[in-house]
Formats: C-alpha cells, sequence, structure tokens
C-alpha cells in the first residue's frame, strides 16, 4: 500500500510505523509467551492426572490434592453476583445521565465523579468495607460477614463506574440527527431511551459489560479481604469462598519447589482463559454489529 | 542567603559532631562500613529487622539493607539458592533443607503463638482435644463450651505462614483444619478479624497480642513472655535466620548485632523474647 501514498513519506514516518508495528507485534508476543509459560509450569501437574482432576479434586495440599475446583466456582459466583448487581444500576445510571432524563447541571457534576471512582484503588474499597460492610452483614444477616456477599457488592461498585461511563460512550456515540427526528415526532426522553438509544447502543452496552466482567474475575485484593478465603465450595452468599486470584495470592508465598507452588501456574491458566473466552466473546459481538451496521 | 547557607551547614556540623560519639559507643562495628545486604523471608521477623536496620544505616549511611517478606518457605529458598544474604524463617528449616543447601542457623528469638477470641467472649481457655474438635468443625457453637448461643466462626492462616505451622503441629497436633474455615493473609489481618466478629477463634503471634483480642488459655497455661521463655506454654516456636555457609561481612556483623544488648532491647521490644542460638 505503500507505493500509492500522497505525498511521499519521508523517512521519520516510516520510522514511526515501523515503532508501532513493533509495538504490537511485542506485546503480541508477550501474552503468547505469557500462556506458554503457564502451560510449561503447570505441566507436572496437568500430565499427573490431567485437568479435569485438578477441577474434582479438594485442595488438600498434604495429601497431594491440589483442586481448584472451589476457587472456579467461588470466582464464577462473585464475579456473576458482581456483574447482576452493577449492570442494572449502571444502566441506569448512564441512561439517566445520557438520555435527557437529568438535568443538564447534575450530568456535568456527576460524571466526573464516576471518572473519579474508577481511579480509586482497590485496597481502599476492601479497607473500608472490612470496618464499615463486613461488621454490617454479620449484624443483618449473621455469619461472620466475611461473604461471597460482601465482596461480590463491593466487586459491584468496583466495576460499576467501568460500566456507566462504557455505556454512556456508547448512548453518545448515537448519531444526534436520529434523536432530533425522534424530538420532531414529540418523543419523550424515555421513548428515546427505550426505542433508539437502547438498541442502537446494543454493543457498546455488551462490550462494558463483558470488560466489567473480566476486572470482576480479575481483581485480587477486594476477594483477599473480604470473600473470607476458604476453601469449601460456596454453599450460600452469607458463606465464605476463595476466588482464584485470592488463591494465588495465598499461595504464592510458600515455598518455590513444593507442587502447591506449581499448582497456582494451573489456576494462572485458568484465569488466563476465563479472561480470553471473554474477550473473545465481546469482539464477537462487537465486530457481528458493526458488521450489520 | 550565603549567611543562611552558612548557618545551616555549621549547624549540621555540628549536630553531627554531637551525634557521633553517642553513636559511637553503641555498636562499633559498623562504622565506615559500606555494602548491601538482602534479607526475605518470615513476616514475623520484619519489625526487628526492619529497626536493626534503621539503626545501622543510621551509623553507617553507605550501608544499604533490603528487607523483604515472603514466608518461611521463600526465606529458607532464597538463601539457600543465593538469591539473598539471609534468610528468615519462623520455623526450623527441615535436616534436608539445611544438609542440602549448606544453612548455618541463627536463632535468636522465642514466640508463641496464642490462641485469640472476642473480648466479649467469656470461654477463658480450651485443652487439645476441644480445640481440635473446634477446628475440625465438630463443636459449632460457643454454647458447647459455655459461652453464648453463637456460632463460631474459624479463623486460620495460609499455608506459607510459619505461625499456622506451630499451631498445626503444636496445638492442633496436626489435625484437619476444617474447609470452612477462613483464611487471612497476616497476623495483622486476623487481629482485625477477631476484634470485629463476637464468635472468632483464630490464632497470632504473641507479639501480637493487644487489648482488642483475648488470648486464651490453652491446656491450662496462658500464653506469655513468661510463660513460653519457662517452656510451660506448649505452642512456641524459635525465629531462625539462616545463611548459606558460615555468615561472614555484613550478614555476619548483622546477625551478630541481634545477639548484642541493643540487639536484644529490640527484640523485647517487639514482643518476642530474645534467645541464644540452639
Amino acid at each position: 500500500m505503500g507505493q500509492y501514498c500522497f505525498p511521499p513519506k519521508d523517512k521519520r514516518e516510516t520510522l514511526f510505523q515501523y515503532f508501532c508495528g513493533f509495538s504490537a507485534y511485542f506485546t503480541y508476543c508477550l501474552v503468547l509467551l505469557l500462556f506458554g509459560f503457564f502451560l510449561f509450569f503447570a505441566y507436572p501437574l496437568l500430565k499427573s492426572g490431567g485437568y479435569f482432576l485438578l477441577l474434582v479434586t479438594p485442595w488438600q495440599p498434604l495429601a497431594g490434592n491440589y483442586g481448584i475446583g472451589p476457587m472456579i466456582a467461588g470466582t464464577a459466583v462473585i464475579s456473576l453476583l458482581a456483574v447482576c448487581l452493577a449492570f442494572p444500576v449502571s444502566l441506569g445510571a448512564a441512561a439517566f445521565c445520557e438520555a435527557g432524563l437529568a438535568p443538564r447541571n447534575l450530568v456535568r457534576w456527576v460524571r466526573p465523579v464516576f471518572q473519579l471512582m474508577t481511579g480509586i484503588p482497590t485496597v481502599v474499597y476492601g479497607f473500608l468495607a472490612v470496618f464499615l460492610l463486613v461488621p454490617f452483614l454479620r449484624k443483618a444477616i449473621g455469619g461472620s460477614g466475611f461473604s461471597v456477599l460482601a465482596a461480590s457488592l463491593m466487586l459491584a461498585l468496583l466495576i460499576a463506574p467501568t460500566m456507566i461511563l462504557f455505556f454512556s460512550d456508547a448512548f453518545r456515540a448515537v448519531p444526534g440527527e436520529h434523536l432530533r427526528v425522534m424530538t420532531a415526532m414529540g418523543a419523550h426522553p424515555e421513548e428515546k431511551l427505550v426505542f433508539l438509544l437502547l438498541p442502537q447502543a446494543r454493543s457498546g452496552i455488551v462490550a462494558g459489560l463483558l470488560l466489567a466482567a473480566g476486572r470482576a474475575v480479575g481483581d485480587t485484593l477486594i476477594a483477599l479481604m473480604l470473600a473470607g478465603n476458604s476453601l469449601a465450595f460456596p454453599s450460600s452468599l452469607t458463606e465464605p469462598a476463595r476466588t482464584l486470584t485470592g488463591h494465588i495470592a495465598l499461595v504464592m508465598a510458600s515455598d518455590t519447589q513444593s507442587p502447591e507452588f506449581r499448582s497456582i501456574f494451573a489456576c494462572g491458566l485458568t484465569l488466563y482463559l476465563i479472561t480470553t473466552l471473554l474477550i473473545f466473546f465481546c469482539r464477537r459481538v462487537v465486530v457481528s454489529e458493526r458488521g450489520k451496521g | 542567603m550565603r549567611c543562611i547557607q552558612k548557618i545551616f551547614i555549621l549547624s549540621c556540623l555540628s549536630v553531627s559532631l554531637l551525634v557521633a560519639p553517642v553513636h559511637a559507643g553503641e555498636n562499633p562495628s559498623f562504622r565506615g562500613k559500606s555494602g548491601t545486604l538482602q534479607i526475605a523471608g518470615g513476616t514475623a521477623h520484619i519489625p526487628v529487622m526492619r529497626d536493626l536496620a534503621r539503626v545501622i544505616m543510621t551509623e553507617a549511611p553507605s550501608v544499604r539493607i533490603a528487607i523483604a517478606g515472603g514466608g518461611s518457605g521463600v526465606g529458607i529458598q532464597k538463601v539457600g539458592e543465593g538469591l539473598v544474604d539471609i534468610g528468615n524463617s519462623g520455623r526450623r528449616p527441615t535436616d534436608r533443607e539445611i544438609e542440602s543447601y549448606g544453612l548455618v542457623l541463627y536463632r535468636w528469638a522465642l514466640d508463641g503463638v496464642a490462641l485469640a477470641v472476642h473480648p466479649s467472649n467469656p470461654v477463658g481457655s480450651v485443652d487439645v482435644a476441644t480445640l481440635s474438635a473446634i477446628y475440625k468443625g465438630e463443636i459449632r457453637n460457643w454454647k458447647e463450651l459455655g459461652g453464648p448461643d453463637r456460632t463460631i466462626t474459624l479463623y486460620t492462616r495460609d499455608a506459607a505462614s510459619g505461625t499456622r505451622e506451630v499451631f498445626w503441629t503444636k496445638a492442633l497436633q496436626k489435625g484437619a483444619i476444617a474447609e470452612t474455615a477462613h483464611v487471612v493473609a497476616s497476623n495483622g489481618a486476623m487481629k482485625t478479624a477477631i476484634t470485629q466478629d463476637p464468635g472468632a477463634i483464630g490464632y497470632v503471634s504473641v507479639g501480637h497480642l493487644e487489648p482488642g483480642i483475648k488470648a486464651l488459655a490453652f491446656e491450662g497455661v496462658m500464653p506469655g513472655v513468661d510463660t513460653v521463655l519457662s517452656g510451660a506454654y506448649p505452642v512456641s516456636r524459635g525465629l531462625y535466620s539462616s545463611t548459606k555457609g558460615e555468615a561472614t561481612g555484613l550478614a555476619a556483623d548483622f546477625l551478630n548485632y541481634l545477639y548484642t544488648p541493643e540487639g536484644q532491647a529490640i527484640i523485647r521490644e517487639k514482643g518476642f523474647i530474645p534467645a541464644g542460638r540452639d
């Protein structure tokens, strides 16, 4: 394609192009390398009984069992619940701000707050929740307070701003002419939201949802500080559970020669696969939407 | 401007002249030394190590001491592989580890691991059998131990914890810990959890006991500096530092400092019991 360029590219431009290309390939290779690295280190465990065995056995390092099933279940339950809690609220907040339902001035004040919230470190949320949310849950619903519910609630708070900003951008991307046409036909803001904005912003909404889900799956500190980290399968929302990320953080400190230590590479592999699937799904949705449009 | 600078420099000089003789008497071995010292491993050791490093680096500014955590297993492994100069562990390295890595041990303090409950809990003591039943999940309510009608919340530490190792070996007699037990990542997190939870039972290093949590007598003996020292309180351990081969240079100086009166004062101040090498 270079030969059709006009005016002819100067040297710096080519150099810049190479640099960008290099950055892209380098990142690409790093991600692939990472996958290979996980496979390589998890191999001794995978070989001895297959990945399946890791899913069904319990975590009993002393008995030679390194099952991560409860942690996968914990991750799934906690992040799914967080997404289910955060999604409607975020969609509502974004719609309120962007669909003409809220007074302009309010939006000007609220949106920066959401932006600010995306930057708050998770450890701050976790720390606050240990002293405020956990005792509250203990009094309100019993148990120790360190539970699936506590972790999910804080995760929901963590991922909501990401979702809101994503959804807002998706709503803003809807062409202004369409909106004006609906206004001319005498549509209420609510009608514009339901019949124009929501259908048009669908791919953006799905993308935001999946990215936020990825963030919920990957977050470590909130789960580590609030979920209780017990090894049992999560049996109720008030019971403690352990996530894959929390598990990695807890086991990583042990002797690096031990099989326990190796098993956390299997956890890493699992997280990698979950994230890959999420991103894959996300891209599928976005690309197919674009194809239609 | 010039004048102020001069005064500043002069005052700095005079202060350093005033301070220098005081430090010279404390520990002459570090004066004029330089180099770096890498320390990693057990987290219980860190308060003592950090204070010691501060004292030394004040005295000898060209000495750099880096202290990392990671847990007992990591400490032993890192010093064995030659990645750090001193490896800390809250347990005695196994004979296999000592032999294969050629480790030389320095035990410099004793530490007890105390059972702890919420201060509002009227239960004051447990024995081996009861404790095992509690941690197995067989006794689930404080009522069965003469306490209020409240579910027992089990708290334990992660697998890398030396504190857990001692508790599991000496208090639980290697008995099972229920899968439903909450796992916390440090002595500090354990304290926070127990302070808040009226149904909690957990264990912390004796150095970490404070008014927010209540220590339980185990087999009729209250954990404390004196009972650990006399051997009456069974759930105790040595705090170890290891070097690969006989310690040399800065590492030797640092470890020897732990046995001087100043070093022992720091150890005592942090809630541990200074001990001789074993």
